[in-house]
């Protein structure tokens, strides 16, 4: 594992929002989604993102996963500038920095598990031999040995987050973006997932950021950041279960 | 990064079977009706062409009566006699080969067997002109001829009816109610256009005139044009020729015609050749149809996996892999189709070319342009899909429901 576990240690954070404001629409029906955000996250934090709907939360995910840029303000990853890549750049930042877990897994139908995980690889180009380790060594450290070969269908809801967590995690990401990976599951399940993110982020020293809107599963993050009305409200380190 | 693109498009049309099937069904059919039209197309006019050959090289023939249509003659023109032929030989000098014959139909008996066929009366340079081979025995001689001995060559269809496999030569058959000898038996010639060649007896002019048909009459006249003459100017010679020994005045028509069968079987395979492209161009249509179905379902495919499509782009997939992927499973799945109409294709092909008695042939031009074509037609169909696809918003993609 690449070693850098202790969080708020590295003079460089991780990436940096500063001033960032996302405007949606125009003119009269232009809405405000973010308004002014300063935000930093160093390297081996895990951070959860909490606030009611319309607070911006999701917006704000989507500009740290380079899906989407700042309407105004800068976004630093690794000190570069995200705001000023093209659609292009911040795909390959994606391909080769970022991991995405869903909170409806967003698994591909009627494939196994095995090549839904091994997808990013092959964006990546890396030959099939080395796709199947990764995929199986990723699966096998979510605890999915010996369910490669089976289709999403045949997958609980628990496991088949697994899978999607294995997908984010098989090329090693600097950060792994959650977006409410617990919403579809019971409490047994969300826990399980819960405790595998903070191993992955404990153990492998994977950046986590994850949105959640229950207070239980924020509680396994080293930080919580509370959004509201495209605020931040409040930002403090967490003693959690660790 | 092509590699990779087929890989994905490859395990998209896997995952749904049942509609990549449906997808290609109208290519299937395009590409091989376009195969069969030309094929069979092709097939006929071989057809033709092959009779063209068997007909001889520059023959006319000369017949009483207008050719059919409108305006057809009251009365029967009256047949020719065996001067006109002598006169033809001698007068024109482009002339090869005058060959005159005289026929009815007839029943022929062998032992219990027997067979309604055409009996045909005429010189030995029958043969020749006509160029027909021997299987066995021999053509009657001159002397034959002039003494109009019972003797006849047969065809294959009328050996095959009487004989069935055995050797006819030097069999005795019953000719209305006379006994003649079989000498020779002819090479079959086939051909499935107009009335079978080898179903044929074929006897000295003489004999038929005198124990067939009862009178003197010529029913028809083969000339054989000199190679290098010119077949216009000889059918305008033997047409004034036989104006005036058949006494018919300048302002009558004729009542005889002179035909070039090699011009007209070649309008006949022109013809042919002029529908074939018809039918093909109506086939092509039907494979336009096809990859509009194609451009369909890659639409709804597009619609349908949006969220996939979203998820792609999320982790790192570039606009031009989406675009690549979906180009490639719309190419993939069109030519695909167009393989499988190519099988189709030509065995269907095999069967109806047996079915109307053409020769099966196989066009590998044809079928290899059949082919890039459907693969053509999913670059062209699958593009705007595929550029819908590449052009989603990941964000928007991935809220899809």
């Amino acid at each position: 594992m690449n070693g850098s576990t202790a969080p708020g240690v590295s003079a460089q954070p991780l990436l940096e929002l500063r001033g960032v404001t996302k405007v949606y629409g125009q003119g009269q029906a232009a809405f405000p989604a973010l308004r002014g955000i300063d935000l930093a996250i160093q390297g081996g934090e895990m951070v959860a993102v909490m606030g009611p709907s319309g607070s911006g939360k999701s917006t704000v995910m989507n500009i740290l996963g380079c899906l989407d840029v700042p309407t105004e303000g800068s976004y630093t990853f690794r000190a570069a500038h995200v705001e000023t890549m093209s659609r292009r750049q911040r795909a390959l930042l994606r391909r080769h920095y970022l991991g995405f877990v869903f909170q409806g897994f967003n698994l591909l139908a009627r494939t196994s598990a095995l090549e839904n995980v091994e997808l990013p690889l092959l964006y990546r180009g890396e030959p099939l031999r080395r796709r199947r380790e990764a995929a199986a060594a990723a699966l096998a450290s979510v605890g999915l040995t010996g369910w490669e070969t089976h289709a999403p269908s045949e997958l609980s809801g628990g496991q088949q987050q697994r899978v999607a967590i294995a997908r984010a995690i098989v090329t090693n990401p600097a950060l792994l973006l959650a977006d409410e990976p617990t919403g579809n599951l019971d409490t047994q399940r969300s826990r399980e997932i819960m405790d595998l993110l903070a191993a992955l982020n404990r153990d492998r020293g994977i950046t986590v950021l994850l949105v959640t809107h229950e207070q239980e599963m924020a509680r396994y993050a080293t930080r919580v950041v509370h959004f509201v009305d495209g605020l931040v409200e409040s930002d403090h380190q967490n003693g959690g279960p660790h | 990064m092509l590699w990779n693109s087929l890989l994905l498009a490859v395990r998209a049309i896997r995952r749904n079977v049942l509609r990549s099937c449906l997808t290609i069904l109208g290519i299937v059919i395009g590409v091989s009706a376009v195969i069969v039209m030309m094929t069979l197309g092709d097939g006929a006019t071989q057809s033709i062409k092959d009779q063209i050959s068997s007909l001889g090289s520059n023959t006319l023939h000369v017949r009483p009566g207008q050719r059919m249509g409108p305006g057809r003659e009251t009365t029967r023109p009256p047949n020719f006699k065996l001067q006109d032929a002598e006169a033809m030989a001698s007068q024109i000098a482009s002339v090869a080969a005058v060959v005159p014959a005289a026929g009815s139909t007839a029943t022929v008996v062998y032992q219990a067997e027997n067979w309604s066929t055409s009996v045909t009366g005429t010189t030995s340079a029958y043969f020749t002109v006509g160029s027909w081979r021997l299987v066995a025995g021999r053509f009657f001689n001159d002397a034959e001829e002039r003494a109009g001995k019972a003797v006849c060559v047969i065809g294959q269809t009328v050996r095959k009816e009487l004989f069935g496999t055995r050797n006819p030569v030097g069999e005795e058959i019953r000719v209305k109610r006379f006994g003649c000898e079989v000498i020779g038996l002819l090479r079959a010639k086939g051909g499935s256009l107009g009335p079978d060649p080898d179903d044929a007896v074929i006897m000295p002019l003489r004999t038929v005139q005198r124990r067939v048909t009862g009178n003197d009459d010529v029913t028809g006249i083969q000339v054989a044009v000199r190679d290098g003459a010119s077949t216009a100017k000889t059918v305008e010679s033997i047409t004034a020729l036989m104006r005036e020994r058949r006494k018919i005045g300048d302002t009558e028509n004729d009542n005889f015609s002179v035909f070039d069968t090699k011009q007209i079987a070649e309008t006949l395979s022109g013809t042919i050749g002029v529908m074939t492209m018809l039918l093909s161009a109506v086939a092509a249509i039907s494979l336009l149809v096809g990859g509009i179905g194609i451009m369909n379902i890659m639409l709804v495919s597009v619609t349908e996996r949006t969220r996939e499509i979203g998820v792609r782009l999320a982790i790192g997939a570039l606009e031009q892999e989406v675009l690549l992927q979906f180009l490639i499973e719309a190419v993939a799945l069109a030519s695909f189709g167009g393989l499988v109409g190519l099988v189709v294709a030509n065995i269907v092909s095999v069967a109806a070319a047996k079915a109307i008695q053409v020769p099966f042939m196989f066009n590998l031009q044809v079928n290899i342009l059949s082919f890039c074509f459907s693969a053509l037609i999913g670059v062209v169909f699958g593009y705007f899909p595929a550029r819908r696809a590449a052009q989603l918003d990941p964000i928007d993609a991935l809220r899809y429901e």
